[in-house]
Protein backbone atom coordinates (compact mmCIF):
# COMPACT_ATOMS: atom_id res chain seq x y z
CA UNK A 1 0.00 0.00 0.00
CA UNK A 2 1.32 3.43 -0.99
CA UNK A 3 0.00 6.81 -0.17
CA UNK A 4 0.15 9.76 -2.85
CA UNK A 5 -1.04 12.63 -0.42
CA UNK A 6 1.37 15.34 -0.44
CA UNK A 7 -1.37 18.04 0.54
CA UNK A 8 -2.98 18.19 3.60
CA UNK A 9 -6.31 16.01 2.78
CA UNK A 10 -9.69 17.53 3.01
CA UNK A 11 -11.29 14.55 3.97
CA UNK A 12 -9.63 11.73 6.00
CA UNK A 13 -10.61 8.41 7.32
CA UNK A 14 -9.17 7.40 10.60
CA UNK A 15 -9.19 2.95 11.67
CA UNK A 16 -13.24 3.57 10.64
CA UNK A 17 -15.41 0.41 11.59
CA UNK A 18 -18.92 -0.39 11.04
CA UNK A 19 -20.65 -3.28 11.84
CA UNK A 20 -24.78 -4.60 10.98
CA UNK A 21 -25.50 -6.41 13.89
CA UNK A 22 -22.95 -9.34 13.62
CA UNK A 23 -21.21 -8.25 10.12
CA UNK A 24 -18.69 -6.41 10.08
CA UNK A 25 -18.16 -4.52 7.02
CA UNK A 26 -15.57 -1.76 7.81
CA UNK A 27 -13.21 -3.15 10.06
CA UNK A 28 -9.95 -0.19 10.17
CA UNK A 29 -10.85 1.92 6.91
CA UNK A 30 -8.09 4.57 6.75
CA UNK A 31 -8.37 6.78 3.80
CA UNK A 32 -7.18 10.43 2.93
CA UNK A 33 -8.34 12.46 -0.37
CA UNK A 34 -6.00 15.79 -1.27
CA UNK A 35 -7.75 18.81 -2.32
CA UNK A 36 -8.47 18.62 -6.42
CA UNK A 37 -7.68 14.78 -5.54
CA UNK A 38 -9.52 11.81 -7.58
CA UNK A 39 -9.58 9.34 -5.83
CA UNK A 40 -11.45 5.65 -7.04
CA UNK A 41 -12.48 3.20 -4.54
CA UNK A 42 -12.20 -0.31 -6.34
CA UNK A 43 -13.75 -3.67 -4.31
CA UNK A 44 -15.63 -6.61 -4.79
CA UNK A 45 -19.99 -6.70 -4.24
CA UNK A 46 -20.35 -6.28 -0.38
CA UNK A 47 -16.99 -5.21 1.05
CA UNK A 48 -18.61 -1.94 2.33
CA UNK A 49 -17.61 0.96 -0.52
CA UNK A 50 -20.92 2.27 0.08
CA UNK A 51 -20.70 2.42 3.00
CA UNK A 52 -17.36 4.21 3.57
CA UNK A 53 -18.82 7.09 1.56
CA UNK A 54 -22.04 6.88 3.78
CA UNK A 55 -19.85 6.93 7.00
CA UNK A 56 -17.87 9.86 5.57
CA UNK A 57 -21.06 11.78 4.83
CA UNK A 58 -22.55 11.74 8.12
CA UNK A 59 -25.33 9.12 6.92
CA UNK A 60 -23.83 6.00 8.95
CA UNK A 61 -22.18 6.62 11.92
CA UNK A 62 -18.77 4.58 12.80
CA UNK A 63 -18.54 2.65 15.55
CA UNK A 64 -15.01 3.31 16.36
CA UNK A 65 -12.72 5.41 14.02
CA UNK A 66 -12.78 9.33 13.12
CA UNK A 67 -13.79 10.93 9.94
CA UNK A 68 -11.71 14.07 9.49
CA UNK A 69 -12.96 16.90 7.47
CA UNK A 70 -10.77 20.03 6.73
CA UNK A 71 -8.73 18.67 9.58
CA UNK A 72 -11.75 18.65 11.99
CA UNK A 73 -13.23 15.77 13.10
CA UNK A 74 -17.14 15.08 11.33
CA UNK A 75 -18.75 14.15 14.59
CA UNK A 76 -22.28 15.94 15.80
CA UNK A 77 -25.13 17.62 13.95
CA UNK A 78 -23.48 21.03 13.77
CA UNK A 79 -20.20 19.14 12.19
CA UNK A 80 -22.07 17.22 9.69
CA UNK A 81 -23.77 19.98 8.46
CA UNK A 82 -21.09 21.67 7.67
CA UNK A 83 -19.54 19.18 5.75
CA UNK A 84 -22.73 18.74 3.35
CA UNK A 85 -22.48 22.26 3.20
CA UNK A 86 -19.29 21.72 1.18
CA UNK A 87 -19.80 18.43 -0.61
CA UNK A 88 -21.52 17.06 -3.28
CA UNK A 89 -23.02 13.55 -3.69
CA UNK A 90 -24.04 11.50 -6.72
CA UNK A 91 -25.86 8.33 -6.14
CA UNK A 92 -25.75 5.39 -7.79
CA UNK A 93 -29.98 5.44 -8.52
CA UNK A 94 -29.54 8.86 -9.13
CA UNK A 95 -32.33 9.16 -6.20
CA UNK A 96 -33.37 12.10 -7.89
CA UNK A 97 -36.90 13.42 -5.75
CA UNK A 98 -39.79 12.37 -7.89
CA UNK A 99 -42.45 14.61 -7.15
CA UNK A 100 -40.41 17.64 -8.22
CA UNK A 101 -39.25 18.98 -11.84
CA UNK A 102 -35.94 18.17 -12.91
CA UNK A 103 -34.74 22.02 -12.48
CA UNK A 104 -36.35 21.66 -8.73
CA UNK A 105 -34.39 18.84 -8.01
CA UNK A 106 -31.10 20.58 -9.44
CA UNK A 107 -31.61 23.59 -7.07
CA UNK A 108 -32.91 21.73 -4.52
CA UNK A 109 -29.77 22.89 -1.93
CA UNK A 110 -29.95 26.52 -3.36
CA UNK A 111 -33.57 27.14 -2.43
CA UNK A 112 -34.52 24.65 0.69
CA UNK A 113 -30.86 25.24 2.27
CA UNK A 114 -29.38 28.69 0.57
CA UNK A 115 -32.45 30.41 0.45
CA UNK A 116 -32.63 31.35 -3.41
CA UNK A 117 -35.42 32.53 -4.54
CA UNK A 118 -37.31 30.14 -7.13
CA UNK A 119 -36.63 32.62 -10.67
CA UNK A 120 -33.05 32.94 -9.36
CA UNK A 121 -32.65 29.30 -8.39
CA UNK A 122 -34.34 27.95 -11.81
CA UNK A 123 -31.94 30.43 -13.62
CA UNK A 124 -28.67 28.54 -12.40
CA UNK A 125 -30.55 25.37 -12.35
CA UNK A 126 -30.82 25.89 -16.19
CA UNK A 127 -27.24 27.00 -16.26
CA UNK A 128 -26.00 24.04 -14.66
CA UNK A 129 -27.92 21.69 -16.63
CA UNK A 130 -25.80 23.59 -19.97
CA UNK A 131 -22.94 22.28 -18.12
CA UNK A 132 -23.90 18.77 -18.02
CA UNK A 133 -25.23 18.92 -21.94
CA UNK A 134 -29.08 19.09 -20.92
CA UNK A 135 -31.31 21.51 -22.80
CA UNK A 136 -33.49 24.19 -20.91
CA UNK A 137 -36.72 21.87 -22.28
CA UNK A 138 -35.34 19.03 -19.63
CA UNK A 139 -35.84 21.35 -16.59
CA UNK A 140 -39.81 21.26 -16.07
CA UNK A 141 -39.57 17.94 -17.15
CA UNK A 142 -40.18 15.36 -14.33
CA UNK A 143 -37.37 12.26 -13.59
CA UNK A 144 -39.26 9.62 -14.75
CA UNK A 145 -39.44 10.76 -17.83
CA UNK A 146 -35.95 11.23 -18.42
CA UNK A 147 -33.91 8.38 -20.14
CA UNK A 148 -31.16 6.70 -17.25
CA UNK A 149 -28.38 9.13 -19.05
CA UNK A 150 -30.20 11.88 -18.81
CA UNK A 151 -30.65 11.10 -14.59
CA UNK A 152 -27.25 10.55 -13.95
CA UNK A 153 -26.64 14.20 -15.43
CA UNK A 154 -29.35 15.78 -13.97
CA UNK A 155 -27.68 13.71 -10.84
CA UNK A 156 -24.40 15.23 -11.72
CA UNK A 157 -25.67 18.91 -12.03
CA UNK A 158 -27.35 18.59 -8.60
CA UNK A 159 -24.24 17.40 -7.16
CA UNK A 160 -21.79 20.44 -8.38
CA UNK A 161 -24.67 23.27 -8.44
CA UNK A 162 -23.40 24.64 -4.83
CA UNK A 163 -19.74 24.23 -6.17
CA UNK A 164 -18.94 22.16 -3.88
CA UNK A 165 -14.76 21.38 -2.30
CA UNK A 166 -15.65 17.60 -2.50
CA UNK A 167 -17.91 15.17 -4.51
CA UNK A 168 -18.56 11.73 -3.65
CA UNK A 169 -19.72 9.44 -6.84
CA UNK A 170 -21.53 6.02 -6.35
CA UNK A 171 -20.95 3.90 -9.03
CA UNK A 172 -21.87 6.83 -11.70
CA UNK A 173 -21.53 4.60 -14.90
CA UNK A 174 -23.96 1.54 -13.48
CA UNK A 175 -26.86 0.36 -15.86
CA UNK A 176 -25.74 2.56 -18.40
CA UNK A 177 -24.47 1.42 -21.89
CA UNK A 178 -20.67 2.26 -22.58
CA UNK A 179 -20.91 4.85 -24.78
CA UNK A 180 -23.26 6.71 -22.35
CA UNK A 181 -20.95 5.94 -19.42
CA UNK A 182 -17.88 7.29 -20.89
CA UNK A 183 -19.91 10.47 -21.52
CA UNK A 184 -20.85 10.39 -18.12
CA UNK A 185 -17.15 9.80 -16.76
CA UNK A 186 -16.13 12.45 -18.93
CA UNK A 187 -18.64 14.83 -17.40
CA UNK A 188 -17.61 13.99 -13.83
CA UNK A 189 -13.86 15.23 -14.98
CA UNK A 190 -14.72 18.15 -17.10
CA UNK A 191 -16.92 19.22 -13.91
CA UNK A 192 -14.43 18.06 -10.92
CA UNK A 193 -11.58 19.73 -12.96
CA UNK A 194 -13.79 23.00 -13.83
CA UNK A 195 -14.63 23.32 -9.48
CA UNK A 196 -11.42 22.32 -8.60
CA UNK A 197 -12.93 19.87 -6.46
CA UNK A 198 -11.71 16.15 -4.82
CA UNK A 199 -13.50 13.46 -5.78
CA UNK A 200 -14.63 10.14 -4.60
CA UNK A 201 -15.40 7.73 -6.17
CA UNK A 202 -16.84 4.22 -6.07
CA UNK A 203 -17.05 1.73 -8.89
CA UNK A 204 -16.75 -1.49 -10.74
CA UNK A 205 -16.48 0.05 -13.72
CA UNK A 206 -12.37 -0.05 -14.98
CA UNK A 207 -12.73 1.85 -17.62
CA UNK A 208 -14.31 4.55 -15.34
CA UNK A 209 -11.39 4.21 -13.01
CA UNK A 210 -9.18 4.59 -15.74
CA UNK A 211 -10.51 7.95 -16.83
CA UNK A 212 -12.07 9.10 -13.36
CA UNK A 213 -9.10 8.03 -11.37
CA UNK A 214 -5.87 9.90 -10.29
CA UNK A 215 -5.16 7.56 -6.73
CA UNK A 216 -7.11 4.38 -7.10
CA UNK A 217 -7.52 2.56 -3.32
CA UNK A 218 -8.51 -1.17 -3.30
CA UNK A 219 -11.15 -2.06 -0.06
CA UNK A 220 -10.97 -5.61 0.53
CA UNK A 221 -12.85 -7.06 3.95
CA UNK A 222 -13.39 -3.77 5.32
CA UNK A 223 -10.25 -2.76 4.77
CA UNK A 224 -8.05 -0.56 2.24
CA UNK A 225 -5.12 -3.38 0.91
CA UNK A 226 -3.69 -1.43 -1.62
CA UNK A 227 -3.43 2.46 -2.58
CA UNK A 228 -1.57 3.93 -5.88
CA UNK A 229 -1.80 5.80 -8.86
CA UNK A 230 -3.47 5.41 -11.44
CA UNK A 231 -0.31 5.19 -13.58
CA UNK A 232 0.96 2.23 -11.04
CA UNK A 233 -2.45 -0.20 -11.30
CA UNK A 234 -1.80 -2.17 -13.98
CA UNK A 235 2.15 -3.07 -11.92
CA UNK A 236 0.46 -2.68 -8.05
CA UNK A 237 1.97 -5.86 -6.90
CA UNK A 238 -1.31 -6.83 -5.20
CA UNK A 239 -3.10 -10.29 -5.96
CA UNK A 240 -6.19 -8.27 -4.99
CA UNK A 241 -5.59 -5.60 -7.33
CA UNK A 242 -4.59 -8.00 -10.54
CA UNK A 243 -7.56 -9.81 -10.17
CA UNK A 244 -10.31 -7.28 -10.05
CA UNK A 245 -8.78 -5.42 -12.50
CA UNK A 246 -8.79 -8.40 -14.55
CA UNK A 247 -11.58 -9.86 -13.60
CA UNK A 248 -11.16 -13.36 -12.42
CA UNK A 249 -13.11 -15.84 -10.66
CA UNK A 250 -9.74 -17.46 -8.85
CA UNK A 251 -7.64 -15.32 -6.60
CA UNK A 252 -7.77 -14.05 -2.99
CA UNK A 253 -11.11 -12.33 -3.75
CA UNK A 254 -14.31 -15.11 -3.38
CA UNK A 255 -16.90 -14.36 -5.78
CA UNK A 256 -20.20 -12.72 -4.07
CA UNK A 257 -22.36 -16.06 -5.34
CA UNK B 1 -25.86 -36.07 35.85
CA UNK B 2 -28.91 -34.62 37.53
CA UNK B 3 -27.37 -31.18 37.02
CA UNK B 4 -26.24 -31.90 33.67
CA UNK B 5 -30.27 -32.95 32.83
CA UNK B 6 -31.42 -29.65 34.89
CA UNK B 7 -29.46 -27.70 33.01
CA UNK B 8 -30.36 -29.39 29.22
CA UNK B 9 -34.02 -28.83 30.52
CA UNK B 10 -34.18 -25.62 31.87
CA UNK B 11 -34.15 -24.05 28.40
CA UNK B 12 -36.75 -25.88 27.22
CA UNK B 13 -38.98 -24.99 30.23
CA UNK B 14 -38.21 -21.31 29.85
CA UNK B 15 -38.51 -21.03 26.29
CA UNK B 16 -42.17 -20.09 26.61
CA UNK B 17 -41.39 -17.08 28.65
CA UNK B 18 -38.38 -16.26 26.71
CA UNK B 19 -40.77 -16.17 23.86
CA UNK B 20 -43.02 -13.88 26.00
CA UNK B 21 -40.59 -12.01 27.51
CA UNK B 22 -39.25 -10.87 23.81
CA UNK B 23 -42.46 -10.46 22.06
CA UNK B 24 -43.25 -7.59 25.33
CA UNK B 25 -39.68 -6.15 24.67
CA UNK B 26 -40.13 -6.12 21.06
CA UNK B 27 -43.73 -4.06 21.83
CA UNK B 28 -42.16 -1.67 23.91
CA UNK B 29 -39.60 -1.24 21.59
CA UNK B 30 -41.40 -0.18 18.68
CA UNK B 31 -43.84 2.08 21.03
CA UNK B 32 -40.53 3.58 21.81
CA UNK B 33 -39.45 4.47 18.46
CA UNK B 34 -42.93 5.83 17.46
CA UNK B 35 -42.87 7.85 20.62
CA UNK B 36 -39.54 9.54 19.57
CA UNK B 37 -40.32 9.22 15.78
CA UNK B 38 -43.38 10.94 16.54
CA UNK B 39 -42.08 13.25 18.70
CA UNK B 40 -39.65 14.44 16.40
CA UNK B 41 -42.00 15.25 13.88
CA UNK B 42 -44.28 16.84 16.26
CA UNK B 43 -41.70 19.45 16.94
CA UNK B 44 -40.61 19.51 13.34
CA UNK B 45 -44.69 20.61 13.15
CA UNK B 46 -43.87 23.69 15.15
CA UNK B 47 -40.28 24.88 13.98
CA UNK B 48 -40.72 27.93 11.72
CA UNK B 49 -39.30 26.67 8.76
CA UNK B 50 -42.28 25.11 6.76
CA UNK B 51 -41.94 23.89 3.64
CA UNK B 52 -45.37 25.98 2.48
CA UNK B 53 -45.40 24.94 -1.43
CA UNK B 54 -45.16 21.10 0.32
CA UNK B 55 -47.78 21.96 2.76
CA UNK B 56 -50.48 22.85 0.26
CA UNK B 57 -49.01 20.22 -2.03
CA UNK B 58 -50.21 17.67 0.60
CA UNK B 59 -53.46 19.68 1.33
CA UNK B 60 -54.67 19.52 -1.52
CA UNK B 61 -53.32 15.45 -1.94
CA UNK B 62 -54.37 14.08 1.69
CA UNK B 63 -57.69 16.72 1.78
CA UNK B 64 -58.96 17.85 -1.65
CA UNK B 65 -58.56 14.42 -3.36
CA UNK B 66 -59.88 12.19 -0.15
CA UNK B 67 -63.13 14.10 -0.53
CA UNK B 68 -65.07 11.72 -3.04
CA UNK B 69 -64.07 8.62 -0.70
CA UNK B 70 -65.41 10.15 2.52
CA UNK B 71 -68.30 11.86 0.88
CA UNK B 72 -69.72 8.30 -0.43
CA UNK B 73 -68.81 6.58 3.12
CA UNK B 74 -70.73 9.54 5.01
CA UNK B 75 -73.94 9.47 2.49
CA UNK B 76 -74.02 5.69 3.25
CA UNK B 77 -73.41 5.45 6.28
CA UNK B 78 -75.94 7.98 7.50
CA UNK B 79 -78.95 6.45 5.04
CA UNK B 80 -78.24 3.13 6.77
CA UNK B 81 -77.74 4.80 10.19
CA UNK B 82 -81.68 6.10 9.81
CA UNK B 83 -83.01 2.71 8.76
CA UNK B 84 -81.41 1.20 11.65
CA UNK B 85 -82.76 3.73 14.21
CA UNK B 86 -85.86 3.13 12.49
CA UNK B 87 -85.95 -0.06 12.91
CA UNK B 88 -84.72 0.08 16.68
CA UNK B 89 -87.38 3.49 17.33
CA UNK B 90 -90.22 1.85 16.21
CA UNK B 91 -89.88 -0.95 18.55
CA UNK B 92 -90.39 2.12 21.97
CA UNK B 93 -92.37 4.14 19.69
CA UNK B 94 -89.43 6.33 19.19
CA UNK B 95 -89.24 6.76 15.53
CA UNK B 96 -89.76 10.31 15.57
CA UNK B 97 -86.09 10.14 17.04
CA UNK B 98 -84.25 9.05 13.93
CA UNK B 99 -83.22 12.50 12.74
CA UNK B 100 -81.50 12.97 16.38
CA UNK B 101 -79.91 9.81 17.01
CA UNK B 102 -78.83 10.33 13.22
CA UNK B 103 -77.27 14.02 13.56
CA UNK B 104 -75.88 12.54 17.08
CA UNK B 105 -74.45 9.56 15.48
CA UNK B 106 -73.03 10.98 12.37
CA UNK B 107 -71.11 14.34 14.35
CA UNK B 108 -69.75 12.55 17.44
CA UNK B 109 -68.88 9.11 16.28
CA UNK B 110 -69.21 7.83 12.77
CA UNK B 111 -68.26 10.94 11.20
CA UNK B 112 -64.73 11.40 12.60
CA UNK B 113 -64.33 7.45 12.72
CA UNK B 114 -65.07 6.53 9.81
CA UNK B 115 -63.54 9.14 7.72
CA UNK B 116 -60.58 8.66 9.60
CA UNK B 117 -60.40 4.88 8.92
CA UNK B 118 -61.20 5.88 5.17
CA UNK B 119 -58.22 8.00 5.20
CA UNK B 120 -55.93 5.33 6.92
CA UNK B 121 -56.57 2.98 3.92
CA UNK B 122 -56.30 5.86 1.56
CA UNK B 123 -53.67 8.39 2.77
CA UNK B 124 -51.17 6.45 5.48
CA UNK B 125 -50.59 3.50 3.14
CA UNK B 126 -49.97 6.39 0.29
CA UNK B 127 -47.39 7.99 2.23
CA UNK B 128 -46.00 4.95 3.69
CA UNK B 129 -45.50 3.68 0.11
CA UNK B 130 -44.51 7.13 -1.63
CA UNK B 131 -41.63 7.25 1.83
CA UNK B 132 -40.70 3.65 1.56
CA UNK B 133 -39.85 3.78 -2.22
CA UNK B 134 -37.62 7.20 -1.22
CA UNK B 135 -36.21 5.28 1.46
CA UNK B 136 -35.36 2.42 -0.98
CA UNK B 137 -34.36 4.35 -3.84
CA UNK B 138 -32.25 6.29 -1.34
CA UNK B 139 -33.96 10.24 -1.83
CA UNK B 140 -33.86 10.11 1.93
CA UNK B 141 -30.39 10.09 2.06
CA UNK B 142 -30.08 12.50 -0.87
CA UNK B 143 -32.11 14.77 1.15
CA UNK B 144 -29.72 14.21 4.11
CA UNK B 145 -26.82 15.06 1.85
CA UNK B 146 -28.44 18.50 0.50
CA UNK B 147 -28.95 19.85 3.97
CA UNK B 148 -32.90 19.16 4.10
CA UNK B 149 -34.26 17.27 7.39
CA UNK B 150 -37.24 14.93 6.31
CA UNK B 151 -38.67 15.38 9.23
CA UNK B 152 -39.09 19.11 8.10
CA UNK B 153 -39.52 18.85 4.43
CA UNK B 154 -41.08 15.53 4.17
CA UNK B 155 -42.56 14.27 7.59
CA UNK B 156 -44.20 17.84 8.84
CA UNK B 157 -46.00 19.21 6.02
CA UNK B 158 -47.25 15.44 5.76
CA UNK B 159 -48.97 15.68 9.27
CA UNK B 160 -49.63 19.12 9.66
CA UNK B 161 -51.53 18.60 6.25
CA UNK B 162 -53.48 15.75 7.31
CA UNK B 163 -54.16 16.96 10.88
CA UNK B 164 -55.94 20.55 9.81
CA UNK B 165 -57.71 18.39 6.33
CA UNK B 166 -59.08 15.73 8.26
CA UNK B 167 -61.34 17.82 10.52
CA UNK B 168 -62.60 19.80 7.11
CA UNK B 169 -63.68 16.68 5.86
CA UNK B 170 -65.24 15.64 8.77
CA UNK B 171 -67.25 18.58 8.13
CA UNK B 172 -67.96 17.71 5.03
CA UNK B 173 -68.96 13.96 6.27
CA UNK B 174 -71.06 15.62 9.00
CA UNK B 175 -73.30 17.46 6.48
CA UNK B 176 -73.59 14.33 3.58
CA UNK B 177 -73.94 11.92 6.08
CA UNK B 178 -77.07 14.00 8.01
CA UNK B 179 -78.70 14.28 4.18
CA UNK B 180 -77.98 10.75 3.42
CA UNK B 181 -80.19 10.46 6.97
CA UNK B 182 -82.48 12.76 5.68
CA UNK B 183 -82.67 11.27 1.92
CA UNK B 184 -84.00 7.89 3.46
CA UNK B 185 -85.86 9.80 5.90
CA UNK B 186 -88.07 11.56 3.67
CA UNK B 187 -87.95 8.91 0.76
CA UNK B 188 -88.44 5.68 2.42
CA UNK B 189 -90.01 6.49 6.08
CA UNK B 190 -92.64 8.84 5.54
CA UNK B 191 -90.83 12.15 7.44
CA UNK B 192 -91.20 15.43 6.39
CA UNK B 193 -88.40 16.99 4.81
CA UNK B 194 -88.92 20.57 6.92
CA UNK B 195 -89.62 18.44 10.05
CA UNK B 196 -86.61 16.41 9.66
CA UNK B 197 -83.69 18.93 9.25
CA UNK B 198 -85.81 21.56 11.81
CA UNK B 199 -85.24 18.31 14.82
CA UNK B 200 -81.74 17.74 13.15
CA UNK B 201 -80.69 21.70 13.22
CA UNK B 202 -82.42 22.19 17.05
CA UNK B 203 -81.27 18.99 18.34
CA UNK B 204 -77.53 18.87 17.12
CA UNK B 205 -75.27 21.36 19.71
CA UNK B 206 -71.71 23.21 19.00
CA UNK B 207 -70.21 20.63 21.14
CA UNK B 208 -71.71 17.52 19.02
CA UNK B 209 -69.13 19.04 16.28
CA UNK B 210 -66.72 19.84 18.15
CA UNK B 211 -66.33 16.86 19.66
CA UNK B 212 -65.74 15.10 16.02
CA UNK B 213 -63.91 17.75 14.77
CA UNK B 214 -61.32 17.42 17.32
CA UNK B 215 -61.12 13.81 17.06
CA UNK B 216 -60.54 14.58 13.55
CA UNK B 217 -57.63 16.24 14.66
CA UNK B 218 -56.22 13.41 16.47
CA UNK B 219 -56.97 10.74 13.96
CA UNK B 220 -55.22 13.13 11.09
CA UNK B 221 -51.98 13.32 12.97
CA UNK B 222 -52.23 9.23 13.80
CA UNK B 223 -52.65 8.20 10.12
CA UNK B 224 -49.65 10.84 8.90
CA UNK B 225 -47.43 9.86 11.81
CA UNK B 226 -48.17 5.66 11.08
CA UNK B 227 -47.23 6.43 7.03
CA UNK B 228 -44.31 8.61 7.59
CA UNK B 229 -43.05 6.37 10.13
CA UNK B 230 -43.77 2.97 8.12
CA UNK B 231 -42.60 4.66 5.74
CA UNK B 232 -39.28 5.61 7.25
CA UNK B 233 -38.37 2.61 8.27
CA UNK B 234 -38.95 0.52 5.14
CA UNK B 235 -36.51 -1.44 3.58
CA UNK B 236 -35.36 -4.40 1.11
CA UNK B 237 -36.92 -3.23 -2.19
CA UNK B 238 -40.72 -3.34 -3.21
CA UNK B 239 -41.87 -5.80 -0.85
CA UNK B 240 -40.04 -3.54 1.73
CA UNK B 241 -42.29 -0.66 0.70
CA UNK B 242 -45.73 -3.20 0.80
CA UNK B 243 -44.89 -4.25 3.71
CA UNK B 244 -44.38 -1.03 4.95
CA UNK B 245 -48.33 0.43 3.28
CA UNK B 246 -49.35 -2.74 4.95
CA UNK B 247 -48.03 -2.24 8.78
CA UNK B 248 -49.27 1.24 7.87
CA UNK B 249 -52.91 0.81 7.65
CA UNK B 250 -53.27 -1.86 10.41
CA UNK B 251 -51.11 0.47 12.90
CA UNK B 252 -53.72 3.72 12.20
CA UNK B 253 -56.67 2.04 12.05
CA UNK B 254 -55.89 0.58 15.57
CA UNK B 255 -54.43 3.54 16.82
CA UNK B 256 -57.66 5.42 15.76
CA UNK B 257 -60.32 2.74 17.39
CA UNK B 258 -58.03 2.97 20.42
CA UNK B 259 -57.81 6.68 20.27
CA UNK B 260 -61.22 7.00 19.84
CA UNK B 261 -62.37 5.53 22.67
CA UNK B 262 -59.89 7.31 24.82
CA UNK B 263 -60.95 10.74 23.52
CA UNK B 264 -64.79 9.84 23.93
CA UNK B 265 -63.94 9.48 27.62
CA UNK B 266 -62.44 11.92 28.32
CA UNK B 267 -64.81 14.14 26.22
CA UNK B 268 -67.54 12.28 28.72
CA UNK B 269 -65.77 13.37 31.77
CA UNK B 270 -65.44 17.06 31.11
CA UNK B 271 -69.20 17.52 29.58
CA UNK B 272 -68.01 18.32 26.19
Amino acid sequence: MRETITHAPILELRGVHKSFGDQEVLRGVDLMVAPGQSLVIIGGSGTGKSVTIKCALGLMTPERGEVLFDGQPVKGGKAIDAVRRRTGMLFQGGALFDSLTVWENVAFALMYRDRVGRGEARKLAIETLAKVRLGASAADLRPAELSGGMQKRVALARAIIAKPDLIFFDEPTTGLDPITADAVNSLIVEQVKALGAAAITITHDMASVRKIADDVAMLHEGRIVWRGAISTLDRSGSAHVDQFVHGRAEGPIQPAI
Amino acid sequence: MTSVSETQQAPALLRPFQLIGRTVIAAFREVGRISVFSARVLVACVTPVIYIREFFRQCLKIGFYSLPVVGLTAVFIGAALALNIYVGGSRFNAEQFVPNIVVLGITRELGPVLAGLMLAGRVSAGIAAEIGAMRVTEQIDALLTLSAKPARYLYAPRVLAATLTLPLLVLVADTIGVMGGYLVGVGSLDFNGSVYLKNTWEFVTANDIWSGVIKAAFFGAIIAIMGCYQGDRSKGGAGGVGRAATLAVVGAAVLILASNYILTSIFTSIGL
